[in-house]
């Protein structure tokens, strides 16, 4: 019991905690969350401090450098503002653009920006300030989610102070959208993985890193103030440690309820309001529209018509979220009811398994991220298809094995995955995506869509590219995500949607009581 | 002794490096791209490369290792991969939190397993002493998350008397303020770590009541509690010692665990993110600073027994006596 046993113990531990990690991941898709929390309160408190509970802390506080779902909740409309904003019902508004022109070609943007906008250190807002921030987010070093949706961009010019002129190598009629991702940076700002110099009705108070972050409202903010005087925003790794700290009030609100069995403690409970908003998380059942088995389409219609997603939603979500059929979520323009396409019936599938050549069954393997949802799917859908003469099997794999086997080498069959963006039936366009649907017509689509002069020819051809992929079965699209808001009913004005991860909190009223 | 000071921090040395060595060796063996945490769905092949190079992975390996080293000899333990941050000061932030958490849970620990397992021992053919001894392989047996989740329930939730979790937004400005933070996950680690110490302070308590130094003690007129002071206690606390520099390492493990449990910014949450993301710098610098912590521990432990036990500094320092100490 001496030298060699105490570094032996020493060794072990490195060992243990590898060991330990090995086993842990988590979700590394990109983000969804919107606004208009329900009940209004008679008398609030305008100097209040409003708690919040998340699970998304920031991995830093830039959002072209790598900081995440958490960084776009915090800060997105709170700290930093757009040009255009987001709402929480998915519609797209003017914020610090006061008025935009397109040329009749639709390759030249001109905005005029809104007079007696400051940043937090004093600054004013400039066309300079508008180029730098457009272009950080399509630099080559650029990690932002929305880089490649903004690489149309030719050029961008300022010929005054108030005017911003951007040129298009191709028409966009996503670029107006795809600028509130954008956030109006102070060009001069240094060191913003740890500070912010936005224009938002917050300033960033204090952030303690692995604990909370707090944002203090903006005396010079040139808009309407906010309705509260702090926000602090606690973060939790632990879902049961978020209910907890709701439970007993230490947090107000929760943006983004992700532990079903825990509801039970604030439905029917006075002091709680459970908001079933709309997200546009969708999962997935991809398949590897390559290769054989799933390069027939009778046999991805044949597997979607096998599983009944209605059992699968009520038995992780009771009565909450919502079946789609298609990869576009209610909240998209583009959305339509397409449930009915491939419907449960495991007979038709058994007859589509026959015909195209498959009656004495087949079997696959399922590259299932170990985090849930997903497992508990995957034993459902080895039940399901295990009816139908499809065996399955189960291949249990971390976040990180998921981006380097499927996103990045295809090396799949079929797998489950999360798709958390709005507006993302668009990569059906890309035969090179990680599924691999190939079909000219939707690619021809979604590109003629991209360059329609109006919105409505926009929509028009993506509902064309949504009722093919589902008549195509392209993936099984299983259901959309529920986005529930938990908040003591002392609150309101809070969003309840679940866009693009955003949390707007300056409109959140707090009633008296607690400060 | 004092070449045995000497021998001993050398091979303290030597173990830190041999750790370091392991330690990168073994993360760039789980599969895994650490650049994968830096990318949402949608990312172009052009920014993977982009996140490559610009964390270093891109590199060779030797070179990311010798790199890593001379950093290391400037005590600085590099800048996160995900963050862009550097590791150093977090870890300084976030142990304001933990070694607090480890070294009151120990203390708690020791205070409790002590008399509870000498009791165990001395009335072992009792019936409290049965179920003392029950209770402690049941305590074994209960996961530590469980534990807090059952004190949670039952203190903050029923009785609404301890916070559920979290850690004041100033540290120890307000040190009741901490404590009260602090006073669930202390007793959680504490009840679970003081279930395996009562068994060893019970056994080394049986192992002393059944010697015959002790009988003949007896014999020669000593009462009980005389001769348990002067030869029963010396004796069963040299393994008891022994045991307490491993039970100290294991109670931060403890905490770590704890830490998710309660929401506390501490080491825990850090280190279970790092290995997610796969953020080589964060969980080598997380390690490399608990693996030199168990060894100086070790070393403690080892400098306490050669005090306590004359035997010792005898058979293996070469010394008669405790010169330098």
């Amino acid at each position: 019991m001496n030298s060699k046993t105490t570094s032996l113990i020493g060794a072990a531990l490195v060992l243990a905690l590898a060991l330990a990690g090995c086993g842990s991941g988590s979700s590394g898709s990109a983000g969804s969350s919107g606004s208009n929390g329900a009940g209004a309160t008679a008398a609030y408190d305008p100097d209040a401090t409003v708690e919040v509970g998340s699970l998304y802390e920031p991995q830093n506080l830039d959002n072209t450098a790598g900081g995440g779902q958490g960084v776009t909740e915090a800060f997105n409309g709170n700290v930093y503002e757009g040009l255009f904003r987001l709402t929480d019902d998915g519609k797209v508004e003017s914020l610090l653009a006061e008025d935009h022109m397109v040329s009749k070609d639709g390759l030249t943007y001109t905005f005029t920006l809104r007079s007696g906008v400051k940043f937090h250190s004093g600054k004013p807002l400039t066309s300079a300030d508008v180029k730098y921030s457009i272009e950080k987010v399509i630099a080559p070093d650029s990690q932002s989610a929305r880089k490649s949706s903004l690489e149309v961009i030719k050029s961008i010019e300022t010929p005054d102070d108030s005017t911003v002129t951007v040129k298009l190598s191709g028409k966009s009629i996503s670029l107006v959208y795809n600028l509130s991702y954008v956030w109006i940076v102070n060009s001069q700002a240094k060191n913003l993985t740890t500070t912010e110099d936005g224009t938002g009705p917050y300033t960033l108070g204090t952030w303690k890193r692995g604990s909370a972050l707090t944002l203090e409202r903006f005396p010079g903010y040139w808009g309407t103030p906010a309705a509260n005087k702090q926000v602090v925003f606690h973060y939790f790794t632990d879902a049961t440690a978020l209910n907890n700290a709701l439970l007993t009030k230490a947090v107000d609100v929760v943006t983004s309820e992700q532990s079903p069995d825990a509801l039970a403690n604030f439905t029917d409970n006075g002091d709680y309001k459970v908001n079933n908003g709309q997200s546009t998380t969708k999962l997935l059942l991809a398949f590897n529209d390559r290769k054989a088995p799933f390069d027939k389409v009778l046999v991805r219609k044949a597997i979607t018509s096998a599983i009944d997603n209605k059992k699968l939603l009520s038995s992780i979500w009771g009565e909450y979220g919502t079946l789609i059929g298609s990869m576009v979520p209610p909240t998209d323009p583009w959305y339509e009811d397409l449930t009915s396409v491939n419907p449960y019936d495991p007979n038709l599938a058994k007859k589509e398994l026959a015909e195209a050549g498959y009656g004495s069954g087949l079997s696959f393997t399922l590259d299932t991220p170990n985090y849930d949802p997903h497992p508990t799917v995957a034993t459902f859908l080895k039940s399901e298809l295990a009816k139908v003469g499809i065996t399955v099997n189960i291949n249990v794999i971390t976040a990180d094995e998921w981006y380097t086997k499927v996103y990045k080498n295809h090396d799949f069959a079929a797998t489950l995955q999360e798709h958390v963006n709005d507006r993302d039936v668009v990569w059906y366009g890309n035969p090179d995506f990680y599924w691999g649907y190939d079909n000219p017509q939707v690619a021809k689509w979604v590109e003629q869509a991209e360059q329609s002069d109006t919105a409505d020819g926009q929509t028009e051809l993506l509902k064309k590219v949504n009722q093919q992929i589902a008549a195509d079965a392209a993936s099984d699209w299983l259901y959309l995500y529920p986005q529930i808001v938990v908040a003591s009913s002392s609150l309101s004005g809070y969003p309840v949607n679940g866009l693009n991860s955003q949390f707007y909190a300056y409109g959140i009223k707090k009633s008296g009581g607690r400060g | 002794m004092t070449a045995y000071l000497l021998r001993r921090t050398a091979f303290l040395v030597v173990s830190l490096f041999l750790a370091a060595v392991v330690l990168f060796l073994l993360l760039r063996l789980i599969p895994g791209d650490p650049a994968n945490a830096l990318l949402s769905v949608g990312a172009s092949p052009d920014q993977v490369a982009a996140a490559r190079h610009l964390i270093g992975t891109d590199r060779p390996l030797p070179e990311q290792f010798v790199s890593w080293l001379g950093e290391m000899s400037r005590l600085d333990l590099g800048s996160s991969f995900v963050s862009t941050l550097p590791v150093g000061p977090e870890i300084a932030a976030r142990l304001v939190v933990t070694v607090p958490l480890t070294l009151l849970a120990f203390l708690l620990a020791v205070v409790i397993a002590v008399p509870v397992g000498f009791l165990a021992a001395y009335r072992a053919g009792t019936w409290y002493g049965s179920v003392l001894s029950a209770l402690s392989q049941l305590g074994i047996a209960v996961p530590v998350f469980w534990v807090g989740m059952l004190l949670i329930t039952v203190f903050s939730l029923h009785l609404g008397v301890l916070p559920a979790g979290g850690f004041p937004q100033d540290d120890w400005a307000d040190p009741g303020d901490a404590l009260t933070s602090l006073t669930l996950p202390v007793v959680t680690v504490a009840l679970v770590m003081s279930a395996s110490l009562i068994r060893y302070v019970r056994s080394a308590t049986l192992d002393v009541l059944g010697s015959d130094y002790l009988r003949t003690a007896r014999a020669l007129g000593s009462s009980f509690i005389g001769a348990m002071w002067r030869h029963g206690l010396r004796n069963a606390v040299v393994p008891v010692v022994s045991i307490l520099g491993i039970e100290l390492a294991t109670t931060f493990l403890g905490a770590v665990v704890v830490e998710s449990v309660f929401a506390l910014p501490g080491l825990g949450g850090m280190l279970v993110k790092g290995f997610a993301q796969h953020d080589y710098p964060v969980i080598q610098g997380i390690l490399v600073v608990s693996t030199f912590t168990v060894l100086l521990i070790g070393f403690a432990a080892d400098l306490v027994q050669r005090l306590i036990d004359p035997r010792l500094r005898r058979s293996l320092g070469g010394n008669l006596s405790g010169d330098g100490a």
